[in-house]
């Protein structure tokens, strides 16, 4: 035998992934900005004010939105995001 | 790791005794005439090394390692073994059998004929789990972690982060073990992923974290349904534990099991000193820490939190046949086990020693309600009200049940709307201004829980606010599930 005290790990025994942040368009000339509402209180009045902003200096928005901020974002959100924008801005709250 | 090894290989006859049996002191002089003698004999003693002291082939087994891998269960017990096989036991004092295995026909001769055996110490109450834990096959998947002699265990434990500010209990392999065996489940089976990081939480780590959290084995199956609860998409854990509110998992037991583990539904029930109580709740906390990752500061963002992020557990009284218990009410067979996880904030203390009507008790308890969240705010969240025994004996007395009180509890909840839009009665907050014109109720029909727990003195009852994720009816709500034994 052994006088050996051995523990065992608790946790997910996962290790982070580190991925890069994209580097960010030196304009947004001709791109497309997401407005991500995550569904949070007032949310979508922050974006309601930043949209005709952005629109009247000719940069195209796409309106994306959580219905609720309590859930994360399905796959299909993410991808209409990835799919149909360039650079994201995302509306957190309250 | 070191394992555990049998050291039964050679061929030979092995002895086990132990200090504390008559039988086995009754042999000594008998092994002593042995010495020197054809086949070879290795006594291995499980309690007092001075026993049998001098005598050849002694062997310490007080940590009962052979004693477990060779199924003793009785001492003295004799193993011929013969080529690497066992092919005889000699349980107790039998003279023929001793003389047969030894061929000698004058052995023993001035002891009895027989004298039965005494229990072996690896059989003894909690033995088997403990020795199995630290010596069986090792059929634990996580990875583990060697402390030398110096290291304390505990501070061992809140240097890795595994712990919520409290001592944890060390998850060794033994106490692992004992875990798993309070559930028939198999320690691989996945329960489901948890977030935030959606790591895979096997029952074996779930065990870890109830050794953790300082459970008994016979919680486990309380443990893993609140798990599976807290799992379910509606109860919305992921965002309940990254909340910048004050919620977190409220573990709510009903059925026999809530005695049976020796649960508090009394005096104090919403508080400490009961272990079932303290180490369910807690266990699924450090579940959602160490498997899951959310740990504040970091995913979890509360802007005060509250002390039910240690543990909040609690069972119902289902004592006063009178009341339906919350398990009923929430479509379970009477008599089921279930578990109702409910995701809220502290306690909002309600105290009413005046009302003596159910009439007035209800329009009481309705002011206290309509402060959830916030006064003007409706259909925001859920609501638990616990009703305490004496404020509960005022609706016995007058007939009223669980359905009663509950309907009545509603309508005293429905106020105009143009009192509560926002802006009204001089304040922001509020209701949407189009509903002005409705009688708005604070509660969906479904969102007010009441559960009966408490002392018996103290025109007390208690009042949990749920997590504002209820503004929408399926954002976040109160799920109810079967216990599996």
């Amino acid at each position: 035998m052994t006088d050996e005290v051995r523990i065992f790990d608790p946790t997910g025994e996962q290790a982070p992934a580190m991925r890069e942040r994209l580097a960010p368009p030196a304009s947004l000339e001709g791109k497309t900005v997401a407005l991500y509402d995550i569904g949070k209180t007032r949310s979508d009045e922050f974006l309601d004010s930043l949209e005709p902003e952005l629109n009247s200096r000719g940069i195209k928005t796409l309106r994306v939105a959580k219905p609720t901020n309590a859930k994360v974002a399905t796959p299909e959100i993410l991808r209409k995001i990835v799919d149909g924008a360039d650079v994201v801005v995302e509306a957190l709250a309250d | 790791m070191v394992e555990s090894q049998n050291e039964l290989l050679d061929d030979g006859v092995y002895l086990f005794v132990k200090q504390d049996c008559p039988t086995c002191r009754l042999v000594e002089p008998v092994v002593r005439q042995l010495q020197s003698r054809s086949p070879a004999l290795t006594i291995f003693v499980q309690d007092d090394m001075t026993f049998f002291a001098g005598v050849e082939g002694v062997r310490d087994d007080r940590s009962l390692e052979q004693s477990y891998h060779s199924n003793i269960e009785f001492v003295p017990t004799l193993i011929e073994i013969s080529g690497g096989q066992e092919v005889r036991r000699v349980i107790g004092w039998d003279r023929q059998d001793w003389q047969s295995l030894f061929q000698d026909p004058d052995l023993g001769a001035d002891l009895p004929v027989g004298q039965p055996a005494c229990g072996s110490l690896s059989v003894a109450p909690g033995a088997e789990d403990y020795l199995r834990g630290r010596f069986g096959p090792n059929p634990l998947k996580s990875r583990s972690f060697a402390l030398s002699r110096f290291d304390d265990p505990v501070e061992q434990a809140y240097d890795r982060g595994w712990t919520d500010g409290l001592p944890v209990v060390p998850p060794t392999a033994e106490r692992i073990s004992r875990m798993l065996a309070g559930t028939n489940r198999d320690p691989q089976e996945v329960i489901g992923n948890i977030p935030p990081n959606l790591a895979e939480c096997t029952v074996e780590k779930v065990a870890i974290n109830a050794v953790l959290a300082g459970c008994l084995p016979q919680y486990m199956p309380v443990v893993l349904a609140a798990l599976e609860t807290a799992l379910e998409p509606n109860f919305t854990l992921h965002g309940l534990l990254c909340t910048t509110c004050f919620s977190s998992p409220i573990i709510i037991v009903n059925g026999p099991i809530a005695g049976e583990i020796g649960m508090n539904w009394g005096i104090n029930a919403l508080g400490q000193g009961n272990r079932a109580n303290a180490t369910i709740g807690r266990a699924l906390q450090l579940i959602v820490r160490n498997v899951g990752g959310g740990k504040p500061g970091e995913i979890d963002r509360a802007t005060l939190g509250n002390p039910g992020k240690y543990t909040f557990c609690f069972a119902e009284d289902e004592t006063d046949p009178t009341w339906k218990p919350l398990s009923e009410a929430r479509g379970f067979a009477p008599g089921s086990n279930t578990v109702t996880l409910f995701p809220g904030d502290g306690v909002h203390g309600f105290g009413d020693s005046r009302s003596r009507t159910p009439e007035e008790l209800t329009r009481s308890y309705a002011m206290g309600l309509l402060g959830c969240l916030h006064p003007k705010l409706c259909e925001a969240t859920y609501a638990v009200l616990i009703i305490s025994p004496e404020h509960y004996a005022i609706y016995r007395q007058a007939g009223w049940d669980r359905d009663k009180i509950t309907s009545e509890l509603y309508k005293a909840t429905v106020r105009p709307g143009r009192d509560l839009i926002r802006g009204a009665q001089g304040v922001g907050e509020g209701i949407d201004p189009a509903r002005a014109d409705e009688d708005v109720a604070k509660f969906y029909e479904e969102g007010l829980l009441i559960v009966r727990a408490g002392g018996p003195a103290g025109l007390f009852s208690g009042i949990l606010t749920g997590w504002t994720a209820g503004r929408h009816r399926d954002e976040s709500k109160p799920i109810t599930r079967e216990i599996k034994l």
